[in-house]
């Protein structure tokens, strides 16, 4: 693991499928176990280039999500490396059992692609938002779960995904996301990045949230406030260390996540502080909602996702500190 | 005897006898999924002692060819095949459902050697044994994938879905059976929620299709040889059956989808299967 933070955040010209795509392409090459699937939005994922340098390894089942994910299973048990893809709310409402039995309870190593999470489906609106695949995956025993972060994370972690055993639920951003790692940083399932440090809140962020985690931070660095900045990029397994270590260090601790605040992050962190480091908690998400449809801007304004929110939090868990 | 008539009778003791275990594991529990292990007995003798080429010592063979018990319910029925082909120890049929056994009610590839899908969740294993297929083919092999699937499972719309991929990609070593026995849980399939026409719909979505008496050993040997003699379409083998077929108390009736296996029931059938079984074996003998 060896990454830099590059501030100040700008947002990337390269969109995250792209760099999925190139990273899958670059897989393939090297490894003939590599398969990709999809319920006909390999267009909308941009993998388009993939089915065509690998015809014979890209299966595009057609609008059938549960037939894929057996598929993939089928797939796996025979040792091939399966990636399978849909938009997030399909990947884990619509085939949650497909993915429990076939997949994960009968230990099956597919990877699976959950796009479009939360407010970034924007205009496909509320049926496509999904605010609930973390705390379904999260569920399932086994099932790790990861969400990069930026283009240089998606480009670390498609290999790593790839041979971490077991189900891996990968989720993905397809356009552009802020930039907040140095070009060819390195990351590790299940560690925690340490973005920026802190003593008196931490705001522990995932995907979307960590670069207003980061601008936060600073608007919070202006009022005096010291706040460390942690990236979760890895669901579950959480890094329980670094939560306990937050919440014994800075007594205070926000959670940030494009997700509701039950069943994602704010669960999982809360769940960790509460048995081994009790500490103030606030968790910024959203609040037991359905989604709606509008742009990017509107929606983390109108769900509280934005830096001024987070800051908001992270005062509010300082005062609770008492 | 004619060869033809020797081979029946041979394959007709095999059921036999995988009838026997079957009830055997479920009474030492004292209740399981009876009904729908016996209407698959007769396809299991086929597939374990006529037509699948399996390895026992080498039960992940990679050419060997697969077999996907979709209905993950009719487990009993496979592992009596497996401890006859010495996949699996005899004693360990006992232990079925047992605390940390590796025989579960439903198949398990993680737990029992020569399983190839975990299934049990109904809809999913036929998708499972897509993916194998085109695993299979990708590898370039001429392996054969076998599927069973239930009549009541079939009303999962999964079964359509993989139903039409497999017709789409000409999936021409794929043989699924269907157990026909017209009961599920609730009642007739009939009733419930008919299946109509099966066999006309497997082929509107691009299959061959067949169907036989499944309870007719060289029909269904024959229907597989019939699959096997081309690689265009993925077939469909309706196989018409009767739910707990071998044992007349529990014999076609919905309840036995999971019923008891008491002492009394144990003893009036088992002795009955036991004559059979001398009865074939004396023919065999001549």
């Amino acid at each position: 693991m060896s990454f830099t933070v590059q501030m100040p955040i700008t947002e990337s010209t390269t969109e995250m499928r792209a760099a999925f795509c190139e990273a899958m392409l670059s897989l393939a090459e090297k490894d003939e176990r590599i398969f990709l699937l999809d319920a006909d939005l390999m267009g909308a994922m941009g993998t388009k280039p993939f089915a065509k340098a690998y015809p014979e390894r890209t299966i595009d089942c057609g609008i059938q999500e549960a037939n894929m994910i057996g598929v993939a299973a089928g797939l796996s048990a025979e040792g091939k490396i399966p990636f399978a893809h849909t938009f997030g709310v399909f990947m884990s409402r619509r085939v949650c059992d497909q993915i429990f039995i076939s997949c994960a309870y009968a230990k099956q190593n597919v990877k699976l692609v959950g796009s479009d999470p939360g407010i970034t489906a924007a205009l496909n609106g509320g049926t496509h938002m999904a605010f609930e695949d973390l705390g379904i995956m999260r569920t399932i025993p086994g099932v790790t779960i990861v969400e990069p972060t930026d283009i240089a994370m998606i480009r670390d972690l498609v290999p790593k995904i790839a041979y971490h055993p077991g189900v891996v639920y990968l989720r993905l951003v397809r356009r552009t996301c802020p930039v907040v790692y140095g070009d060819g940083s390195t990351f590790e399932i299940g560690k925690a990045n340490l973005l920026r440090d802190g003593k008196d809140v931490t705001i522990i962020a995932m995907g979307y949230c960590v670069s207003g985690a980061l601008k936060a931070a600073e608007m919070l660095a202006e009022e005096g406030i010291s706040a460390r900045v942690i990236d979760m990029f890895t669901l579950k397994p959480i890094d329980r260390e670094a939560v306990i270590k937050a919440a014994a260090e800075t007594g205070a601790i926000v959670t940030a996540e494009n997700h509701n605040i039950i069943g994602g992050l704010g669960s999982a962190v809360a769940e960790v502080i509460a048995e081994d480091a009790p500490a103030a908690l606030v968790r910024v998400g959203i609040d037991d909602r359905f989604g709606i449809v509008g742009l990017r801007p509107f929606l983390a304004e109108e769900f509280g996702l934005e830096a001024k929110h987070i800051a908001a939090a992270a005062r509010k868990a300082i005062a609770k500190k008492g | 005897m004619t060869e033809l008539e020797r081979k029946r009778k041979t394959l007709e003791l095999r059921a036999a006898e995988i009838r026997r275990l079957t009830l055997g594991q479920i009474h030492k529990v004292g209740i399981g999924h009876l009904g729908g292990s016996l209407s698959v007995a007769d396809l299991l003798a086929v597939l374990y002692f006529d037509k699948m080429r399996v390895d026992p010592k080498n039960p992940k063979w990679a050419d060997r060819d697969r077999l996907v018990m979709s209905k993950g319910h009719a487990g009993p029925a496979v592992y009596a095949c497996l401890a006859m082909r010495g996949f699996i120890p005899m004693e360990q049929l006992d232990t079925l459902n047992q605390p940390y056994t590796n025989l579960p009610s439903h198949c398990d590839m993680n737990r029992t050697p020569g399983i190839d899908m975990t299934t049990g969740s109904l809809g999913q294993g036929i998708s499972c044994a897509m993916g194998i297929a085109m695993a299979c083919r990708a590898d370039g092999r001429e392996n054969n994938v076998y599927f069973v699937c239930g009549d009541g499972e079939t009303q999962e719309g999964q079964i359509w879905e993989a139903a039409m991929f497999a017709g789409h990609r000409k999936l021409g070593r794929v043989i699924g059976f269907l157990d026909y026995n017209r009961l599920q849980i609730d009642g007739t399939t009939d009733d419930i929620c008919s299946l109509e026409s099966p066999a006309k719909k497997y082929e509107a979505f691009g299959w061959r299709t067949e169907e036989i008496d499944g309870h007719d050993v060289i029909a269904i040997s024959d229907a597989i040889e019939r699959a096997r003699a081309q690689a265009e379409k993925p077939t469909m083998i309706v196989m018409h059956t009767t739910k707990g077929k071998g044992v007349p108390e529990i014999e076609n009736q919905a309840s036995n989808h999971n019923c008891n296996v008491n002492d009394a029931l144990y003893a009036a059938a088992s002795a009955r299967l036991d004559s059979e079984i001398a009865a074939l074996k004396e023919v065999l003998a001549q």
